[in-house]
């Protein structure tokens, strides 16, 4: 059994590695095959749209989480002090930066190709404006669109923000778009990527919500972060991105059925302990040491609002070839950047009601001041209604310097004593048959 | 008998606690720590099996004699002889272990026989003045008093004996502080008696009636906990280590069941808990990056004044308004303070300000946490510093309102009983 299991595992994780290095190997290829290039944000990402017109996207945060885990992002970021970027920026900046003034070698080794467009969807978070900035001084020659988002103040898709992400597409992003392809915007052709977009974002979701279970057959965030790897990034629309969930969800309803716990670089989770919630990017400088504090506690995370950054399914949205523009529009309005505190709480409310979690922990980012600046007082709210414990913790995205192992871990020996306290009081078993 | 014990190895202090089966405290030890964390944990815990057996002690003589006597002064002075002997015996090794210093150090021969004067008379000054009553479980530790006192006898010397004397020191105290010295209770109470007033002298009979009874029990711990910044050096299974922030929380639920929010101050971090009514932690925040908000800015400020971390409150409470101190950096606050006094403010004043620097940083991990509700507790090792009180009371009231301020005498302990009570609350599950 673990043998078929381990197979199946491997291959939507094979799946995965593959599109990858295709991607990256179109990418590096541009000058011979003449595809354009677009760099663009993970966050309501217009992938289909950029695919429509048959180039490749570029995404900068997931070059700079790659250096991360990678274990260049430490040198990444001094090349970028080095010429005048101060501490407290962005380290996704910086390192992206720092990358690029180191010659533009992505994860792969390869050499990244420079933006023919600079697509700036500005969603909810300002260092994005001036990241772009940046880059437009490195890249003189890249065309730039900007496709301003809304922020969801009053926590809804207002219909005239609907409109007005609609008429920037139609009068600005789209024209520019067609001029750096030199054709016109195929509608047939969005139709049908769309259509997939929302079969793969149905299959996501299948496996998002199979962390209901009892083990969770997913880790939602550390495992999480591979899942949503296809669906952000640069094949959402593709027919690869739809056979890479099918395998995947095929995978978890294998464990499902077999009431087998997630994955983890030290094996499967035998014996679920806690079933927790996390709000906050993870650390990518030392991801599998971070992980191991977890699940060494037999800790798995059952939602995350992490992989919601690139757009959200939860409530029903999912992309349509009916109203391909309009769906465009609606998706960056609701991705999770996007939304409001109030949003951000009752999200996380309904991953612990709905997952059964005992327990919420905040990985607080030293150095994005755009998310970390609400999330006290979101655990306060949460703590108050819920009356869960929160665990609450401080790293970085991909600066080496702000992880500290032996502060992390203190912090988190005393989260686990509390959630086992609480256990004493209520006791449940949670014994993996 | 029954007892459980706690102990909390904390950065500069190390506590303990014993517990009877009922949960009320019979013993408390305190020792500095030490770079041998074990030999602290051990002392401490040494401490407060020698406080039991004199609550035991005590507990019946009590309950034996009918004549109204002052037991509680009688027992503060047998415990002040017992720990002027105690600190006599470390004298002894410390003694040695600096003449033999001298004797050994081939590199200055000819200064030996001055340095050996010198150090027999200043060693020979310090025996006697351990003895004013001074000396008992809650003053200052060896190591400090005897430092203090052997500076300050040592400044008449020429410089050259003076600098000899603190290096001859330096090499021999670590040695010494981390060996541990086995006393034997009834008979280190015997030879205390006999030091007492001979007044007191109606009661040693009954003392003695008991002393060996008492000194026979057993006071192994059924079940023992150990918590603090130093707990997984201890040498202790995992099952018996638990996080500090619970202990402390649990110590002050303790005291204070209607407590909700819980400050500690302690040496290396400060914490801000907040707390159900059952004493679990529902959530916690941790200065634990920076010591500008904790107990070394203190002892870091009273190393660049050269006086003892007792006389910064006092000091402090002399002044008639606070300097006002920006740095939030406590080796920053070094060059500001003698700025400071450089423009000839007065010291109590620089020192009530950075008090209240201090205080204002551990107000804002507080806020972070969700702020102060009812009741406030306020523990840790600068829970003994009246200035930090006073400003703790006064920002309690400014940004909270008329909350419940809860200190304690014990509050330095809330960790280690914390410790205790949950080896209590398990009883019989792993003992
Ligand atoms: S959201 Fe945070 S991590 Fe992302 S770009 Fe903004 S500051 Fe950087």
């Amino acid at each position: 059994m673990g043998l078929t299991m381990d197979v199946q595992k491997e291959n939507s994780m094979i799946k995965q590695k593959q599109m990858l290095s295709d991607h990256f190997m179109a990418l590096s290829q541009v000058k011979e095959t003449g595809k354009k290039v677009a760099y663009t944000f993970v966050p309501g990402n217009l992938t289909e749209l950029i695919t429509a017109f048959d180039m490749l996207p570029v995404y900068p945060e997931i070059n700079s989480l790659q250096s991360g885990m990678r274990k260049k992002s430490g040198d990444f970021i001094r090349e970028a002090e080095d010429v005048g970027y101060p501490e407290d920026v962005c380290s996704y900046v910086k390192c992206d930066i720092g990358m690029m003034l180191q010659g533009n070698i992505g994860p792969t080794d390869q050499l990244l190709p420079s933006p023919d467009i600079l697509l700036l969807s500005y969603t909810g978070c300002f260092v994005f404006m001036k990241w772009f900035e940046n880059l437009r001084r490195l890249y003189p020659h890249a065309e730039i669109a900007m496709l301003h988002i809304p922020y969801q103040a009053d926590g809804r898709v207002d219909p005239a923000a609907v409109k007005y992400i609609k008429d920037q597409l139609t009068k600005d992003v789209i024209p520019k778009f067609e001029k750096v392809a030199g054709k016109r915007l195929s509608d047939t052709v969005l139709a049908e990527c769309l259509s997939r977009s929302a079969v793969a974002e149905d299959l996501l979701m299948n496996v998002f919500e199979s962390a209901r279970h009892k083990p969770s057959p997913i880790d939602a965030y550390f495992g999480g972060v591979y899942y949503i790897g296809p669906i952000f990034t640069s094949f959402r629309g593709s027919p690869a991105c739809v056979g890479y969930y099918e395998e995947l969800w095929k995978e978890v309803q294998y464990r499902i059925a077999h009431k087998l716990g997630p994955i983890t670089p030290d094996g499967a989770i035998t014996e679920e302990k806690y079933r927790l919630v996390v709000e906050g990017p993870p650390n990518w400088t030392n991801f599998r040491d971070f992980w191991k504090l977890f699940y060494d506690h037999g800790a798995v995370f059952v939602g995350s609002t992490y992989t919601r950054v690139g757009g959200l399914y939860d409530y029903g949205f999912r992309h349509s070839p009916d109203d391909p523009l309009g769906s465009l529009a609606e998706y960056c309005l609701g991705c999770y950047t996007n939304r409001n505190l109030p949003q951000r709480i009752e999200l996380i409310e309904k991953f612990i009601t709905d997952c059964d979690a005992d327990g919420l922990v905040i990985n607080s980012i030293k150095s994005c001041n755009s998310f970390s600046a609400g999330q006290l007082a979101m655990m306060r709210d949460i703590e108050e209604r819920r009356g869960i414990p929160v665990g609450f913790i401080e790293t970085d995205l991909v600066d080496p310097r702000y992880y500290s192992y032996s502060n992390i871990k203190n912090r988190l020996d005393s989260f686990f004593q509390m959630l086992e306290q609480r256990k004493e009081l209520q006791p449940r078993a949670r014994v993996i048959a | 008998m029954i007892v459980y014990l706690g102990i909390d190895l904390g950065s500069t202090t190390s506590k303990a606690i014993i517990l009877d089966p009922t949960g009320e405290i019979i013993g408390r030890g305190i020792t500095n720590t030490r770079s041998d964390y074990n030999v602290a944990a051990e002392i401490a815990r040494m401490e407060a099996e020698f406080n039991s057996r004199f609550s035991l002690l005590r507990r019946r003589v009590e309950a034996d004699g009918g004549s109204p006597v002052e037991w509680a002064r009688i027992f503060d002075l047998l415990d002040s002889r017992f720990h002027f002997l105690q600190y006599l015996s470390r004298h002894e090794r410390l003694a040695t272990a600096m003449t033999d210093s001298i004797k050994h150090d081939s590199s200055r021969a000819d200064l030996a026989e001055r340095l050996q004067a010198a150090l027999q008379q200043t060693l020979e000054a310090i025996r006697t003045r351990f003895f004013d009553g001074q000396v008992n479980s809650t003053s200052q530790f060896f190591r400090d008093l005897f430092s203090a006192t052997f500076m300050r006898m040592i400044d008449k010397f020429d410089r050259l004996t003076f600098d000899r004397l603190v290096s001859v020191y330096d090499r021999s105290i670590n040695p010494v502080e981390n060996q541990i010295i086995s006393f034997d209770f009834a008979e280190l109470t015997e030879r205390s008696l006999e030091l007492m007033p001979a007044e007191t002298g109606i009661v040693w009979p009954l003392i003695r009636k008991y002393l060996r009874e008492v000194a026979a029990i057993s006071l192994d711990p059924t079940d023992y906990i150990g918590t603090g910044y130093g707990r997984q050096l201890l040498p202790f299974e995992e099952k018996h280590i638990k996080s500090e922030i619970l202990c402390h929380a649990l110590g002050a639920h303790d005291y204070f069941p209607e407590t909700r929010t819980v400050l500690d101050i302690g040496g290396q971090d400060t914490k801000a808990i907040q707390v159900d009514e059952h004493g679990l932690v529902t959530s916690f925040q941790m200065n634990d990056r920076c010591a500008a908000g904790c107990g070394r800015y203190l002892g870091y400020i009273a190393d660049e004044m050269s006086i003892s971390v007792s006389e910064l409150g006092p000091l402090a409470m002399a002044a008639d308004h606070e300097t006002n101190i920006c740095s939030t950096c406590t080796v920053f606050a070094g060059a500001e303070l003698r700025e400071h006094l450089n423009l000839g403010e007065r010291k109590e004043n620089v020192l009530a300000g950075l008090h209240l620097a201090i205080v204002q940083r551990a107000f804002a991990l507080l806020a972070r946490s969700g702020g102060a509700r009812n009741e406030f507790t306020f523990t840790g090792g600068v829970a003994r510093n009246a200035a930090v009180v006073k400003y703790v009371s006064n920002m309690t009231r400014t940004n909270y309102g008329e909350l419940t301020i809860n200190l304690h005498p014990d509050s330095i302990f809330m960790g280690a009983l914390g410790a205790a009570i949950f080896g209590l609350r398990r009883k019989g599950a792993h003992a």
